[in-house]
């Protein structure tokens, strides 16, 4: 015990003063180390940023994993009758306490503008739509609850309609006259961030409102056969994924009943997670596969420099051995030097990580505005930069402690 | 009991694609607590082989090699390692100092491979060796701002430190004047005969055989005993 002690001192002591005396050249070599630690560690985080991206973009257009889809139709062609279907799904959402369902229907209003009236679509929703496709408002607010209560129906538009309005200040509830002078008058209450492919005005309203409008002006301001695709209601529920299979029969059976025996009732999934397969598996191991490289690369520096310089050790371990030093202990030592410069070097390196990824600019650049919920640093990244250094030194010590240990000492003093 | 005692050793090495080559042939050696023996011959006679044995960095093709009464081959590698820390020192002719450690790193390095109370005070103990060999001014020299006599007297330092049974020199003044050479070889004849250590020389130079008490000539891998040094 006594001897396994003092082995353990005397080796870190003497890992110290090599590194001590070898400053210059252990700096440079663990530079390398940090920068590739820092790489890899840089890498694997802005993965998880990039993978969050995707997510949340996928999520916009097509829901939360499990987002089921529920569309209806008759098998003469007939239209389905929109009084039952709503009915049926107010009932369906209550009877499965299902929080998160929403209409989703297509149409386009005429809006006047200082430059013009246009065409302007309409994503008509309930109020949940926004939670389930991480509707992100850069101003003002996403509908409340109770919204459709208001007098004025409330407008969530885009950008490019709140800047062909002047940007006003939505404190000062700007209003908006749809469907042209015998329109309705909307209230501004948000104002989402325009895709960069997006150009022309877009807005969001609520299913009721939109709705309610529709069956006082049944003309509809004429402007669906503009191409919005207006008409058909879908019907959206984001659900626990574990119980999406069961409930789509479910509904199935639900709204056959309800809609008689001439409606067909699909029910399916559509958000990205659907196939069960890890969607950004490609992503995941192109990210992997670089800082894997990466890793390579340093690794490979360090060794190389950590062979030349035992060889250039080879008179000094002579030394030490002709003064008792055992193999083990040689062996050890070399290791030990090699280990806690690369941790070390590690920590150095996930630090510089966390700077560079975790600063507004890199998340503005990698996000492109597109993450709401920027994920923190993975811990996962960090603790693998450490786990690589250690790993790293470990593989970069242990040639080198071979090769100390095979040195032949009296060969060696006479070097 | 003998401290150190080689029975008809031979020593012989395979080179490669050659025939295997005799090193040593039948040397019988004994050494006893201190003894000071000189080891003289050519270069190539075998005086570095002789001197892996002897330090237990070697062990015989065959023959008897015994450290203490006990026969070096029943020895693990590393009990090897440590007897020759505890009880061997050695002096090289190029001192080998560690570069970029000081005099007292240097002298304090074989402590580092000790145990107990010689591993927790290794400053103190190597700051007195090196008073005792009287460099106490320059414990923190770099060997290279030290003159080759002083630096072969903190390798005599280094060596002694751990307190060894056995000193073997390895041609100690081959890199020295006349003059330092001989207050060096005055410097650890006095040192060995304080701690009682047997000195081995190995030399070229019969002016330094000549110091010690039993001389041996070693002439194509076999050691025979001298009795006039020319």
């Amino acid at each position: 015990m006594k001897r396994m002690l003092t082995g353990f001192v005397g080796a870190v002591l003497e890992a110290w003063q090599e590194l001590r005396v070898h400053r210059t050249r252990v700096l440079l070599s663990l530079i390398g180390v940090a920068v590739a630690v820092c790489s890899l560690t840089t890498v694997v985080a802005l993965g998880g940023i990039v993978q969050q991206a995707n997510e949340e973009l996928s999520e916009r257009s097509s829901g939360r994993p499990a987002t089921l889809y529920l569309s209806a139709y008759t098998n003469d062609g007939s239209a389905v009758d929109a009084e039952t279907m709503d009915s049926t799904w107010a009932e369906t959402l209550a009877r499965y306490d299902i929080r998160y369902g929403s209409r989703v229907m297509q149409g386009g209003e005429l809006v006047p503008f200082v430059t013009g009236a246009a065409n302007v679509g309409v994503q008509a929703v309930d109020q949940p739509y926004g939670d389930m496709h991480r509707v992100k408002v850069s101003e003002g607010s996403w509908f409340a609850p109770g919204d459709e209560e208001l007098l004025a129906p409330p407008l969530v538009v885009n950008e490019v309609f709140w800047d062909r309005l002047g940007r006003p200040d939505l404190q000062t509830h700007p209003v908006v006259r749809l469907g042209g002078e015998d329109g309705t008058t909307a209230v501004v209450v948000g104002v989402y961030p325009a895709a960069g492919w997006e150009t022309e005005p877009a807005m969001y309203l609520l299913a009721g409102d939109y709705q309610a409008m529709r069956e006082a002006d049944p003309a509809g301001s004429a402007v669906d056969p503009s191409g919005f695709g207006g008409g058909q209601t879908q019907y959206e529920m984001w659900v626990p994924p574990e119980i999406s299979d069961q409930l789509t029969e479910v509904l199935k059976r639900d709204f056959t009943a309800a809609l008689g025996d001439g409606a067909q009732v699909d029910v399916f999934r559509q958000d990205y997670a659907q196939f069960g397969d890890d969607p950004f598996l490609v992503t995941k191991l192109v990210v992997g596969g670089i800082a894997v490289l990466v890793l390579l690369l340093g690794a490979l520096g360090l060794v190389n420099i950590a062979l030349v310089t035992v060889k250039q050790r080879v008179r000094e371990i002579g030394i030490r051995r002709s003064f008792g030093a055992t193999a083990g202990r040689v062996f050890f030592a070399v290791m030990m030097e090699s280990v806690v410069a690369t941790i070390a070097a590690g920590a150095v390196g996930v630090v510089a990580a966390v700077l560079l990824v975790q600063n507004p600019v890199t998340m503005e650049f990698v996000g492109q505005g597109m993450v709401s919920d920027f994920p923190p640093f993975p811990a996962e990244a960090a603790l693998l930069g450490l786990l690589a250094a250690t790993v790293v030194g470990a593989l970069a010590g242990l040639l080198p402690a071979l090769v100390a240990v095979r040195v032949k000492v009296i060969d060696a003093i006479r070097y | 009991m003998s401290l150190l005692q080689l029975e008809d050793v031979t020593r012989t090495v395979l080179p490669p694609d050659q025939p295997a080559l005799t090193i040593l042939n039948g040397v019988d050696l004994t050494v006893e607590p201190g003894d000071r023996i000189s080891i003289v011959g050519r270069s190539g006679s075998g005086k570095s082989t002789l001197l892996n044995l002897m330090g237990l960095l070697d062990v015989p093709t065959s023959g008897l090699l015994s450290f203490d009464g006990k026969p070096v081959k029943s020895y693990s590698g590393a009990a090897r390692d440590r007897v020759r820390g505890a009880q061997i020192g050695f002096i090289f002719q190029q001192f080998n100092l560690l570069p970029g450690r000081t005099a007292l790193e240097n002298v304090a390095m074989p402590l580092l491979y000790a145990e107990g109370r010689q591993f927790w005070r290794r400053r103190a103990l190597a700051a007195g060796m090196l008073e005792q060999v009287g460099l106490g001014h320059r414990v923190d020299s770099m060997p290279d701002r030290l003159s080759g006599g002083e630096q072969q007297r903190v390798a005599i330092a280094r060596s002694l430190v751990r307190g060894p049974r056995l000193i073997l020199a390895d041609e100690p003044t081959g890199a020295l004047d006349l003059d330092t050479g001989q207050s060096v070889m005055e410097l650890i004849d006095e040192v060995a005969t304080g701690t009682g250590a047997a000195l081995v020389t190995i030399t070229h130079d019969p002016a330094i055989a000549r110091r010690a008490r039993d001389h041996f000539r070693l002439d194509r891998g076999v050691l025979t005993r001298a009795e006039v040094l020319a």
